[in-house]
């Protein structure tokens, strides 16, 4: 609210300082004395000298509050920036002169302005790493590593009870934090997700890249990208609303038994959701092969398809490799399908009919139930989180400089 | 009609070759059918699923205001259709009289909702007990029940109650968190893009800022809604389940995606335009401010949209920050606590009530409907604005 009020005064108080600021350029330009710059730009050279102080003590304040160093109230601080602003306002008025360089002064401050904005990213991973990290911190101060990264058993149920301050009830010990079925069941739906994936967003790939007309190409690639559009929710209904059913019936006909929250639909339906990421970067990597390296086999007297399989696919195998572990990011990471398709059992098995449990599961539950923000349970998720995001950056991180190290220079 | 082969396609080594050859080809081509087929029968599937939901059963009923009805609106109707009215859409007779003291002692006949199971059993979906079913086609047949577009599906709130259930909050949850995803990472966005593509000079910063938005870009969802509870929430105090917060974790995920888009789209306008004007005189910002973002701004909005398109279907971090409340009444402010589409049609999926099936089908559809809409919007404009230099 206060930034908002702040911006408010600031608004009318700009309009004021431009009109100023202008209005003694050109007065100084009507006595005959020439300026080095426009007289607008003379107009915005007071406005920065307005605003930015202005703006910087606000955000001051309001760090200082957010670290608790001290907490000035929201009066104080509107006050105190109006005040600076109105002594920035004077001394930008007063420090117009013919020699000042209005137009080098005011690039200089919008090249700070553009890059404090490019900054933000790197802000927002420090934050998600620092954020999740301190939490992760409080919950292995409770739970040991090598019991979150080693441990066979999660089982976190009865810390609901010590969190409602009856703890005594459960006893110590009946809370368990072992990861390995979180991640076992993670791994399951991400490898049948890229079973599902791969080969029909390669084999696709392929055909439009190498077989297809224009007009062929013209459809099938953007008819393909609407898989990518469609929201994880909506994935996540048709999992487990069609899916899971035809699934079990198929299961039952083969004299199998499949549970009705089975890993093996959701795993599915994620490969579908992936195949548009396969497809459109192998077609690009395909695309980029040139042309000459095809005509040379076809002098060799290959045929198309071995030329595909002996030339093009190994040349692009970097390319395709990056898109795959892309792929894979992408399904370690992905929440909806299996927060309402798969179970909320951890089970450490290696059949994909049985309900399993994964990671992002996990993080949804412990933080949508009614459990106070500090107890393991809750925090257990941030340990997840943790994980999660230091195996996709590294999968990231592959998969860029696999493409960068294997990039061939065909020219 | 076998082709008469000759010379060395008689070969057997080289026939077999030729099979491998359609073989291979006729692979590709079934994967490509496989994901259409895919994509059919998922749209059939939805579609079948919700489409059901845009129509509702409703009875005529005369509406007797005595003095019970003033405290219990459900004695307003006549003992044997108390079965099948909808138990919300009596709910407010009381309040009515109260509000209007001039309507008790009389009667009026009206249209109103039926009970969820029986619009449910009349749309042949589920079973009724068969006193009750007999019940119900009588009156059918008598014309007392009728079928007729459900407006009030777009018109009001979540309910508790299949058959009076809408998407109307959710939507405007939806558009006040877009509105803040927008402010937020539009202005943001493209300042980056301006400064990596027209101010950085090649050091380590710039770099270590271009890695950083690349691996920004792939980072699980989830984990920025880890982020925005932990900063958001925790440490600045926004409160939780609001259209502001969800819109801040949103935009730091759009973030990535709109300052690449813009790089694409700045960097697609061909130097000597640049140089041109910096033969004139102009500064650095000049020439960007200009020359260069007019020239690229339709390239900026397509990939804008498209982030915005991604923002809008997007659940998994906004249940972190809390926005799979229950809200009937749809918010006013970003302060408020508010629900997005997505987030409705999840809460839906996870009635027990089969009624939400259709409810949940039929948001779906909405949903897809407003992505398709601003996806082909993007496409139009790249179509309309495309330029070659």
């Amino acid at each position: 609210m206060t930034t908002l009020l702040l911006l408010a005064a600031l608004a009318p108080l700009g309009y004021l300082a431009f009109r100023l600021g202008r209005g003694k350029a050109l007065q100084t330009m009507a006595a005959g004395i020439s300026m080095h710059s426009r007289p607008q730009q003379y107009g915005w050279y007071s406005v920065v000298w307005m605003g930015l102080p202005a703006l910087g003590v606000a955000i001051a304040a309001a760090l200082l509050s957010v670290f608790g160093v001290i907490a000035p109230s929201r009066e104080l601080v509107l006050i105190v920036s109006l005040v600076v602003a109105l002594l920035g306002l004077a001394h930008g008025l007063r420090a117009i002169r013919p020699d000042v360089r209005a137009r080098n002064i005011l690039d200089n401050t919008i090249r700070w302005l553009l890059l404090s904005a490019a900054l933000i990213s790197i802000i927002t991973t420090v934050s998600i790493v620092l954020s999740i990290l301190f939490e992760a911190m409080r919950f292995f101060r409770e739970v040991s590593v090598w019991e979150f990264i080693t441990g066979t058993v999660w089982a976190p149920g009865d810390t609901f009870l010590e969190a409602a301050g009856r703890g005594d009830e459960v006893g110590e010990g009946t809370s368990f934090f072992g990861s390995v079925p979180l991640f076992a069941g993670t791994f399951m739906v991400t490898a049948i997700a890229m079973a599902t994936a791969l080969p029909i967003g390669l084999l696709s790939a392929i055909f439009m890249s190498e077989y297809a007309t224009r007009a062929q190409r013209g459809i099938a690639k953007p008819v393909l990208e609407i898989l990518a559009g469609i929201p994880t929710v909506v994935y996540g209904f048709f999992a487990a609303i069609t899916v899971t059913p035809i699934i079990v019936d198929i299961a039952a006909f083969f004299g199998l038994d499949a549970s009705y929250s089975n890993i093996l639909s959701p795993g599915i339906v994620m490969g579908i959701m992936i195949i548009p990421f396969i497809s459109s970067l192998s077609d690009d990597v395909i695309n980029s092969i040139p042309q000459s390296l095809r005509e040379g086999a076809y002098a060799l007297g290959t045929t198309h398809s071995e030329t595909i399989k002996k030339v093009i696919l190994p040349a692009a195998l970097p390319g395709v490799i990056s898109a795959f572990l892309l792929g894979v990011s992408r399904a370690l990471g992905e929440t909806m399908i299996v927060v309402m398709a798969a179970g909320v059992r951890p089970n450490l098995t290696w059949n994909p009919l049985e309900d399993m449990t994964t990671v992002t599961v996990n993080i949804v539950y412990s933080l949508t139930g009614d459990l106070a923000f500090d107890s393991p349970q809750t925090l257990s998720a941030f340990a997840l989180g943790l994980v999660l995001f230091i195996v996709t950056l590294m999968l990231n991180l592959v998969s860029t400089y696999l493409v960068r190290r294997f990039k061939q220079n065909y020219d | 009609m076998q082709r008469r082969l000759t010379g060395s396609a008689n070969d057997p080594l080289i026939r077999a070759r030729y099979r491998r050859e359609s073989r291979f080809k006729a692979y590709s081509i079934a994967a490509l059918f496989v994901a259409f087929g895919i994509i059919v029968a998922f749209f059939t599937d939805i579609i079948s699923q919700g489409y059901s939901a845009f129509w509702q059963s409703e009875i005529r009923v005369t509406l007797d205001y005595n003095e019970r009805a003033e405290r219990i609106g459900r004695f307003a109707i006549p003992e044997d259709l108390r079965e099948i009215v909808s138990r919300g859409a009596v709910r407010s007779i009381p309040l009515q009289i109260r509000n209007n003291p001039e309507l008790a002692g009389t009667t009026r006949t009206e249209w109103v909702p039926v009970y969820s199971r029986v619009d449910q059993y009349l749309k042949g979906k589920e079973d009724l007990p068969p006193a009750l079913a007999s019940q119900v086609n009588e009156l059918k047949a008598a014309g007392v029940i009728r079928t007729t577009f459900n407006w009030a599906f777009f018109t009001s709130g979540d309910s508790k109650l299949p058959e009076l259930a809408g998407i109307f909050s959710a939507a405007v949850g939806s558009l006040l968190v877009l509105a803040v995803t927008l402010a937020f990472a539009f202005p943001i966005g493209v300042m980056s893009a301006i400064y990596l593509e027209e101010f950085a000079p090649d050091n380590k910063l710039t770099q270590a800022i271009e890695v950083n938005i690349n691996n920004l870009a792939a980072v699980p969802s989830i984990i920025f809604g880890l982020l925005g509870l932990a900063v958001f929430i925790n440490t600045f105090g926004v409160p939780r389940s609001s259209a502001l917060v969800g819109g801040l974790t949103l935009g730091l995920m759009t973030l990535p995606i709109i300052i690449i888009s813009t790089r694409a789209a700045l960097r697609a306008v061909p130097d000597p335009i640049r140089l041109g004007a910096f033969a004139m005189g102009c500064s650095r910002w000049q020439v960007v401010r200009d020359h260069v973002l007019p020239l690229s701004l339709p390239g900026i909005l397509t990939g804008t949209i498209i982030g915005l398109a991604q923002a809008m279907g997007e659940t998994a971090p906004l249940i972190i920050v809390g926005m799979i409340a229950y809200i009937p009444e749809a918010p006013t402010s970003i302060f408020e606590s508010a629900t997005v589409l997505p987030a409705q049609i999840f809460t839906w999926a996870s009635e027990p009530r089969k009624a939400f099936v259709e409810k949940t089908g039929a948001g779906i559809i909405v949903l897809l409907a407003i992505l398709l809409t601003l996806n082909a919007t993007a496409v139009f404009l790249r179509r309309k604005f495309e330029r070659r230099w």
